[in-house]
C-alpha cells in the first residue's frame, strides 16, 4: 500500500497550518475524507435528493435505491445475515443508548448485572449507570492488567449468571489494546447474557466479521471510517431487534396509525423514525467501497508497521511517557516530561501537527492511569512514516521549547 | 523554526506564575468553595473565596490544568485580593473582553500580570483554559448574592 498515493484522495491534507505542511494525527477523533466520499454526497444533492421510501416520483426511488444500497453495503463490510439488522443511527453513542433503552432498561431487574471495563469511552459508560438506576442492575467492571489489557480470567470472574449484559469496546480510542471481544461473547453467553461490542475504533482500522464474533449488538460510527458525521450503525441479532421496542416514534417507522394506538414497521425500519439519515449513509456508503477497494487487511497492515515504528521512535525521546500495552491498534497516547498535554498541543499545532490532547472521552480511564490528561496521535490509512519523523522532531522541539521557558 | 508566534502565547511572566502559583492552596472552612470543570479537556479549579462587606478579603485556588489555566487562575486570585466584588467582576468582564480580542489598555486600569495573558486571544482553543479561574470567581460572587 502506498499511503503517499492514497493522500492524494484526501483534499484537505494539501494544506499548510501554521506555515508547515499539515500533519494530521487525530482520526481516532474522526478521519478525513476522501474525494469519493465528499463527491457521492455533492452528486446525491445535486441528482438524486428527495425522501425515501415515500414518493412514486423517479427521484424518491433513486433516493431510497442509493440508501437501501448503502444498507446492502455495511451488511456485507461487516459480514451481518441480513440488512434486516443493519440500523443506520446518528453515531455510536446513538447506537449503544437504543440498546440501553430498548434492550436494558426493558429486561434488567433488581440483582441483574451490566458487566463493563475501564477503558470504556464514556459512551459506553453512561448508558450502562443511567439504564443500572433506571432498573436497579448492578454496574460492574472487568478489573484491569498494569499495561491496560484484559484477562480471561479476570473476565471469566467478574461475569456471573446474574450478569444479562456485557458491554466493552473492540479497540481502545486511549490506549490501543485489542480487546478478546470474541472470547468475552463466548463466556457472556455462557452465563446467559448478551453482548454489546463498542466497534468505533475498530471498523474503520480492521476487518470486523459479526457472524464470527458472535456478538449480540455491535456498534460503530461512520465519520471515523472516512464516512461523513451524522452517520452510524446499529447492527444486532435478528431475534433480539425483533423483541425490542422502537425508542424514537413519528414518521418513517409505521405500519398503520390509528387513534389510539399503532403498529411498527418491520426490521430494520421500525427503529429509523423520522427523515432518515439519507446523505449520510450514502457517504458512509461510499466511504465503505473506498477502504474495501484497498482491502482491511491492507490498512490494518499499514497501520501496524506506522505504530511500530512511531513507538520506536517515540521511546527514543527521554522524558516521554508512553501508554498502553506493546501490541496495539495504530495510536499511541503519552505525556512529555511535566509538560501539560494542552501545551504540547498548542506547541505541535504551531508546527503544524494535529493531535489530541485532553481526557478522550475517557475519565475514569484517566483516573486509572493516575493522569489528568494526556496527549495522542493516531494513525490513519493515509499516514506516513514521514510523517512520524515529523511527529517526534517536533516532539523534540517541544520539549526544548518548555525547557527554554521552564 | 520560529517560535516568535507560541512566544506571545508562553510570556515570561506565564511561566513564572504556573512555575509559582501564587495563592495556591485551600482557606478555612468559613470561605466560600466553588468547584469548576472544563469538561472538554479535564481541567479543574477548586477556588476559595473569603468575602466580608462586598469585599474579598482572601483567595486561594487548588485544582490541575494546563500552563495557561493555572497561571490565570494565580493571576486572578493576586488581582481580585483586597478588591471590592464590583470591581472584581468588571475585572473580569476587561478579562473576557480581552480574549475577545479588545485593548485592555483603553480601560485605563492597571492590570498588572493580567495583561500577559492578551497573547490567548489568538489562540481560540486555549481561551476557555484562560477563563476557567474567572468563571468560578464569578460564580462564587453570584453565588454569595
Amino acid at each position: 500500500m502506498d499511503a503517499k498515493e492514497i493522500r492524494k484522495q484526501f483534499p484537505i491534507l494539501d494544506q499548510e497550518i501554521n506555515g508547515n505542511p499539515l500533519v494530521y494525527l487525530d482520526s481516532a477523533a474522526t478521519s478525513q475524507k476522501p474525494i469519493q466520499v465528499i463527491k457521492a454526497l455533492d452528486e446525491y444533492y445535486k441528482q438524486d435528493n428527495s425522501n425515501v421510501h415515500r414518493g412514486v416520483h423517479t427521484l424518491g426511488t433513486r433516493a431510497t435505491d442509493k440508501y437501501e444500497g448503502a444498507r446492502e453495503k455495511v451488511r456485507n463490510f461487516i459480514n451481518a445475515e441480513s440488512t434486516k439488522q443493519i440500523i443506520f443511527t446518528r453515531g455510536t453513542t446513538t447506537a449503544i443508548n437504543t440498546v440501553a433503552y430498548s434492550y436494558a432498561r426493558a429486561t434488567l431487574q433488581e440483582g441483574d448485572e451490566i458487566v463493563i471495563t475501564t477503558l470504556e469511552h464514556h459512551s459506553n459508560i453512561i448508558p450502562w449507570q443511567q439504564a443500572a438506576k433506571a432498573t436497579g442492575a448492578t454496574l460492574k467492571y472487568i478489573p484491569m492488567q498494569p499495561d491496560g489489557t484484559l484477562s480471561l480470567e479476570d473476565v471469566e470472574q467478574t461475569i456471573t449468571e446474574n450478569t444479562k449484559i456485557v458491554a466493552m469496546m473492540q479497540v481502545s480510542n486511549v490506549l490501543g489494546t485489542i480487546n478478546p471481544v470474541k472470547e468475552v461473547a463466548k463466556i457472556a453467553h455462557k452465563n446467559g447474557a448478551v453482548m454489546l461490542v463498542d466497534g468505533a475504533q475498530a471498523v474503520p482500522h480492521m476487518a470486523v466479521d459479526v457472524q464470527d464474533l458472535d456478538c449480540d449488538f455491535y456498534a460503530f460510527s461512520g465519520h471515523k471510517m472516512c464516512g461523513p458525521t451524522g452517520i452510524g450503525v446499529l447492527y444486532g441479532k435478528k431475534e433480539l431487534l425483533e423483541q425490542m421496542e422502537p425508542v424514537e416514534f413519528g414518521g418513517e417507522m409505521i405500519d398503520f396509525v390509528n387513534l389510539y394506538d399503532s403498529t411498527w414497521k418491520e426490521l430494520p425500519w421500525k427503529f429509523e423514525g423520522g427523515t432518515p439519515i439519507i446523505a449520510g449513509a450514502i457517504g458512509l456508503g461510499a466511504a465503505i467501497d473506498f477502504l474495501s477497494e484497498i482491502g482491511m487487511e491492507t490498512i490494518e497492515a499499514h497501520e501496524h508497521k506506522l505504530v511500530k515504528y512511531a513507538m520506536e521512535q517515540m521511546k527514543k525521546i527521554e522524558g516521554l511517557t508512553i501508554y498502553g500495552p506493546e501490541n496495539r491498534a495504530g495510536l499511541v497516547t503519552f505525556n512529555l516530561d511535566t509538560v501539560h498535554p494542552h501545551d504540547a498541543a498548542t506547541v505541535l499545532d504551531s508546527q503544524g501537527i494535529a493531535v489530541r490532547a485532553g481526557h478522550h472521552c475517557a475519565q475514569p480511564l484517566m483516573k486509572w492511569l493516575d493522569v489528568t490528561a494526556t496527549a495522542r496521535a493516531s494513525f490513519y490509512l493515509y499516514n506516513t512514516e514521514q510523517e512520524v519523523d515529523q511527529l517526534v522532531t517536533a516532539l523534540a522541539k517541544t520539549k526544548e521549547y518548555f525547557g527554554d521557558v521552564f | 523554526m520560529s517560535f516568535d508566534n507560541l512566544d506571545t502565547l508562553y510570556r515570561q511572566v506565564i511561566m513564572d506564575h504556573y512555575k509559582n502559583p501564587r495563592n495556591r492552596g485551600a482557606l478555612d472552612n468559613d470561605s466560600l468553595t466553588i468547584d469548576m470543570n472544563n469538561p472538554t479537556c479535564g481541567d479543574r479549579i477548586q477556588l476559595h473565596l473569603q468575602i466580608e462587606d462586598g469585599k474579598v478579603e482572601d483567595a486561594k485556588f487548588e485544582g490541575e490544568g494546563c500552563s495557561i489555566s493555572l497561571s490565570s487562575a494565580s493571576m486572578m486570585t493576586q488581582a481580585i485580593k483586597g478588591k471590592s466584588v464590583d470591581e472584581a467582576l468588571s475585572l473580569s468582564k476587561i478579562f473576557s473582553d480581552m480574549m475577545l480580542g479588545e485593548n485592555p489598555n483603553e480601560d485605563d486600569i492597571d492590570l498588572g500580570d493580567i495583561e500577559a495573558l492578551q497573547g490567548v486571544s489568538k489562540f481560540p482553543a486555549r481561551i476557555k483554559c484562560a477563563t476557567l479561574a474567572w468563571k468560578a470567581m464569578e460564580k462564587g460572587i453570584d453565588e454569595q448574592k
